[in-house]
């Protein structure tokens, strides 16, 4: 092996090692909300809605207008009656178009002690948090 | 006995890797696994059956801002096909003109295009709630908008965020763009 060689795979090594460790992953989360009002009272994990999971499968105006989500993490009163009786998040997950009520853990998924919100902004931090 | 000099080609391969750290950085840049992302309990049954991030947006177009996805681009291009209503008889209401709103200080003016905002949402989202129906009506300023109200309730949450300036403030006075307006403030973009 030449002495050029060498130092053309040793710097190209260097370059994948360098830019794997360099780039910042992203946040999918970018839009995640935490549902905590009473998940954790009642001794569930919070329930994490993702934003970029279901606005691939749905337009937002399909929860945003059909379903009656208000805009404003915090603001809907989500309760398992009202999803059991098929309102909100019920309208889907009925074990039809999507998992139902009692894939309990599938929803229920934060880390415990996180608080009711939309988190993963990218600099404002979400609606309503400069 | 002298050490012998680096050759040309040497040097040229230090070049031609330090592109590669760079082309690396902007494309290796993935989505974090949901266990690791700081919202998701590591312990929770789900962070093993939930599909993650990066399977779903990785073959989506990329954008530098928010969730590294252009969403637009994904939706113009078909590469998702998101569904519209879950009822059967609901109607999409589809709009094309463009709101110019030259209230802007020193920064280029503003262009709120009804083409890609409806593809997503319906026209009840915005009016008559955040925005008056009648162009130019509503006033707003950035305070607001970078306090979550107005355009601030899904840019910088779920839409582009609040530092991408140029995307909304992308009109200048005089320009060609500002003379498709005319005297007035909607001109009708077309369909794509």
């Amino acid at each position: 092996m030449t002495r050029a060689r060498a130092v053309a795979w040793i710097a190209f090594a260097f370059a994948l090692v360098a830019s794997a460790l360099a780039s910042p992953p992203a946040g999918a989360e970018y839009g995640d909300v935490v549902l905590n009002r009473r998940s954790e009272a009642n001794g569930m994990r919070p329930v994490v809605f993702p934003h970029w999971f279901h606005r691939i499968r749905f337009r937002c105006t399909v929860c945003h207008g059909e379903f009656g989500f208000r805009m404003r993490a915090g603001s809907n009163e989500v309760s398992m009656q009202d999803i059991v009786e098929g309102k909100l998040c019920g309208m889907c997950h009925d074990g039809r178009t999507a998992w139902g009520a009692e894939q309990c853990d599938l929803c229920h998924s934060g880390r415990r002690g996180m608080k009711t919100g939309i988190y993963g902004g990218h600099q404002t931090g979400g609606p309503g948090r400069w | 006995m002298a050490a012998p000099r680096p050759s040309a080609r040497g040097w040229r391969a230090v070049v031609a890797a330090l592109a590669v750290l760079v082309a690396g950085i902007a494309f290796a840049a993935g989505w974090r696994a949901l266990a690791d992302d700081g919202i998701h309990d590591p312990s929770s049954p789900a962070v093993h059956l939930l599909q993650q991030p990066g399977e779903a947006l990785a073959a989506l177009p990329r954008d530098a801002a928010g969730n590294q996805v252009d969403w637009m681009a994904a939706l113009d291009r078909g590469l998702i096909r998101p569904r519209s209503s879950v009822s059967p008889n609901f109607e999409v209401r589809l709009r094309t003109t463009e709101i110019l709103r030259r209230e802007t200080a020193n920064q280029a003016m503003v262009v709120f295009p009804h083409r890609q905002h409806t593809a997503w949402i319906d026209c009840v989202t915005c009016h008559s709630g955040l925005f008056e129906m009648r162009a130019g009506a509503t006033r707003m300023n950035m305070l607001q908008i970078l306090s979550g109200e107005k355009c601030g309730q899904c840019h910088g949450a779920v839409a582009f965020p609040l530092t991408e300036c140029a995307r909304c403030h992308r009109v200048r006075r005089g320009s060609p763009e500002a003379a498709a307006f005319g005297n007035g403030i909607v001109r009708d973009a077309g369909a794509r």
